[in-house]
């Protein structure tokens, strides 16, 4: 006895295809003992029409048209379980997204909903009930990424009591949120509010925390990945190094400065910046003498701890863990090739925002006076542009960073409390002040603190008498402005952090058109990935400021603790099984699975035959299509249930001429 | 009488392609209307003897969507796909049928737009496709 029921979504459906067409179509079809067309089906009193009818009606068997299978299956399947029925006797009909959404002849709408919900009807008369298995799950969580997003998710997880090993590919945790100088809208420190939680990382009896490290390979499922962690070799031996600096001080090779974004020079060996967690030093052999053809070795002599060590290798650890969390943040775009007018990086006073903090910090090159990097003077005119590399379509870019707006009021406020007789300009294209206290702030900018904002797009820059020429529009008046700057800021957008896309693919899941990793519903699922067991914390699923990070990455944590909390996992019973009486033991089956699902069984009688691991198979279906005897086979995705689809769906209808191909 | 529906079997890995007409949906994204879409776990899935079913049942198209390459969530399923579904084209002609009613693409899960043309493109391939070409 099946029960067909079909949505009408409000109207989201129902405006496009005659829901009561369909029912009583459906009524006519073999087995179907009752059909009905309900307003919302996944509501309360709509689950409990479905609960009455399998109870009233006795139905084994449930369709249900609606929305994609992918938003509310698992939603009916628990309807269903709850109403007695085993959850795997539903079929879901998706004239949603694939119907209703996307025509707008009602009456082909309508007979196509009426193709899908016959071929739905058709196919669940050959369910069977399925039985979830549960597996153990590795009570251990990695996270990838050490800054403000990884260090919240590791700490949240790591105080419900779960082991949390965090791996962090440079020399110190902490992020890009460790290079700001101050945070909107409350102006508070950004190191002052950061620091604390980087050395309770540290300090964590629940955490490990592997620095100078990157995630080499994943394997395995929800509950038991197998992540090959490699160590990168920094000649420094970390249990031993005290972070003295004395190497740093001593060390003769220069190096380029990454923490201060470029800013100023570092050493070959040196401690990131001092705030750095963990505290330790390390070389970069690109740089260092002794590693292009030079003898020195100051500081393996100079070490008063003899933590150098030129010869240390790269080490792979393998670790298992029963949920991963990726927090792999973002990099500001690199605006030089995109912005020829900009000067391309040629004029050192035109420096990007982040570049900016660090001037502005007084952990920074200038020691926190802002200072231009050409000639060391103190800048009285300083221009801001917005959207550079964001919200522009000539460059590719439309996306919107959703941070520029705020940093830039920020660092406009910060000039003036800097350099008093100073006077900040900003280049905009729409003030967006969503977040709470934004737009006060945003508008304390230009009250109290005397910026000028300017309505549009900067057009060109260009060096002229010592100065910066920097030419726009005023979209507001109409006009054209031209300022004389001493210093150019640039509110560059921002992109995944390098490196997410490869990490996405080792992790199985997505990333969006602007590289960001993808969630699997941007509303009820915003920090699950399309692949069970992995989670998103902060930036490296969009934009977000620290706010918004902090909250992502503690409901990624809370996910988390959720899933590994009991200790088992349901797992899904759509896996293969072998008919045993049909294997022929030729194990083609074995040969084409990616996971070595299957391994050599033999029968009392001696016979080879194939075996399932259940707890290993992931549900592919690829063995299925390799069977020459047809013996295995895919649960929930049988030869019959795929066959039955088909045979109904192209069932000639009433309207139906079949194209004549000759 | 109006002009009969082109009806074309898709089979969707449900990772990618099936998530990429989902999106598709999401953003009202118009599409002809003679796609039938068949939900598999992984394009790997697809036997080719069941893209013959389809056509046998009088389907005027099949349509094979899934994953690009490296993107497949079982991590090979798309690779086998291409191996037997590209075998099953060259064999077409031989069945008496145009392999221009028979198509495999890869669309991923955010590509809404992309499903939409390949929808639109392979329908109107399909409706001037004819077996005696």
């Amino acid at each position: 006895m099946i029960g067909f029921f079909i949505c009408q979504c409000g109207t989201n459906i129902s405006a496009t295809v005659d829901t009561g067409k369909v029912a009583a179509a459906a009524a006519a079809m073999r087995g179907v003992a009752v059909a009905e067309s309900i307003q919302y089906t996944c509501s309360d009193p709509g689950q409990a029409t479905i609960a009455e009818a399998i109870r009233g009606k006795r139905l084994d068997r449930v369709v249900i048209a609606a929305c994609s299978p992918r938003m509310h299956e698992a939603t009916f399947r628990r309807a269903l379980e709850r109403a007695g029925l085993n959850p795997f006797m539903l079929e879901m009909v998706n004239i949603r997204e694939q119907c209703s959404w996307i025509h707008s002849d009602a009456s082909e709408a309508t007979r196509k909903a009426t193709d899908l919900a016959r071929k739905a009807v058709a196919r669940v008369r050959h369910h069977t009930p399925l039985l979830a298995r549960k597996t153990a799950a590795v009570r251990r969580a990695l996270v990838i990424g050490g800054g403000i997003a990884g260090i919240q998710a590791a700490l949240d997880i790591a105080a419900a009591g779960i082991p949390v090993t965090m791996v962090e590919r440079s020399p110190s945790i902490g992020g890009n949120m460790a290079r700001l100088d101050k945070t909107f809208p409350t102006l508070d420190c950004s190191s002052c509010i950061l620091a604390p939680l980087m050395v309770e990382v540290k300090q964590h009896e629940n955490i490990e925390l592997l620095v100078n490290s990157e995630v080499d390979d994943v394997h395995g499922y929800a509950g038991n990945f197998e992540v090959d962690i490699r160590r990168k070799s920094t000649c420094v031996d970390e249990e031993k190094c005290t972070g003295c600096m004395i190497c740093q001080d001593k060390c003769p090779a220069r190096a380029p400065d990454d923490f201060n974004a470029g800013l100023g020079s570092s050493k070959a060996i040196s401690i990131a910046f001092p705030q750095a967690v963990p505290l330790i030093a390390s070389l970069r052999k690109e740089h260092c003498r002794r590693f292009n053809g030079n003898k020195c070795r100051l500081c393996q002599k100079l070490c008063p701890a003899g933590a150098i060590d030129y010869g240390q290798e790269e080490a792979v650890l393998r670790r298992s863990f029963g949920a991963i969390v990726a927090a792999t943040g973002y990099d500001h775009y690199d605006w030089k090739a995109s912005y020829p007018t900009y000067g391309m990086g040629m004029y050192p006073d035109v420096v990007t925002s982040l570049q900016y903090e660090r001037l502005l910090s007084a952990s920074g090159p200038t020691g926190g006076r802002i200072r231009r990097p050409s000639d060391g003077a103190e800048p009285r005119q300083v221009v801001f542009v917005s959207c550079v590399g964001s919200r522009d379509e000539s460059v590719g870019r439309p996306q919107c960073c959703s941070v520029g707006c705020m940093y830039t009021a920020k660092q406009a406020v910060l000039t003036r409390e800097h350099i008093p007789d100073s006077q900040a300009y900003v280049f905009y294209m729409d003030m967006r002040a969503g977040g709470k206290d934004y737009e006060e702030f945003a508008r304390r900018a230009q009250t109290r603190y005397g910026t000028l904002f300017i309505r549009g797009r900067v057009g060109k820059i260009f060096p002229r008498r010592g100065k910066l020429v920097v030419m726009g529009t005023d979209t507001l008046a109409g006009d054209q402005v031209e300022i004389e700057a001493d210093l150019v800021v640039l509110a560059t957008g921002l992109d995944a952090s390098a490196g997410a896309g490869e990490l996405a693919r080792k992790l199985n899941i997505a990333c969006d058109r602007n590289g960001f990793m993808t969630e699997e519903h941007p509303k009820l699922r915003p920090v699950e990935a399309a692949s069970a067991g992995v989670f998103l914390a902060g930036a490296c699923q969009g934009p977000k400021d620290i706010p918004a990070t902090v909250a992502h990455a503690g409901a990624a944590a809370a996910k988390v603790i959720g899933m590994l909390a009991r200790g088992e996992l349901e797992a899904s019973p759509m896996v293969a099984a072998v008919t045993e009486s049909r294997c022929a033991g030729c194990f083609k089956c074995r040969g084409v699975c990616p996971f070595g699902a299957v391994e050599k069984a033999r029968l009392p009688d001696g016979r080879p035959v194939a075996r399932v691991i259940g707890s290993v198979c992931r549900g592919c279906g690829i063995c299925n299509v390799a069977c020459p005897p047809g013996a295995i086979s895919l649960n929930g995705f049988t030869d019959k249930e795929l066959i039955a689809e088909i045979v109904e769906v192209l069932k000639p209808d009433v309207g139906y001429r079949t194209l004549d191909f000759g | 009488m109006t002009e009969p529906t082109t009806r074309i079997i898709g089979f969707l890995c449900n990772w990618c392609s099936y998530a990429g007409a989902d999106m598709a949906g999401m953003s009202r994204m118009r599409q002809p209307a003679g796609v039938r879409i068949i939900r598999v776990p992984c394009s790997g899935r697809v036997d080719p003897l069941l893209v013959l079913r389809a056509f046998q049942e009088g389907a005027d198209g099949v349509l094979v969507s899934g994953c690009h390459p490296g993107d497949c969530h079982y991590g090979s399923g798309n690779y086998f796909a291409r191996r037997r579904l590209e075998l099953l084209k060259r064999m077409l002609p031989a069945l008496g049928i145009n392999p221009e009613r028979f198509h495999y693409t890869r669309v991923s899960a955010t590509e809404g737009a992309r499903w939409a043309e390949v929808v639109s493109a392979i329908t109107e391939r399909v409706k001037n496709a004819n077996d005696n070409d």
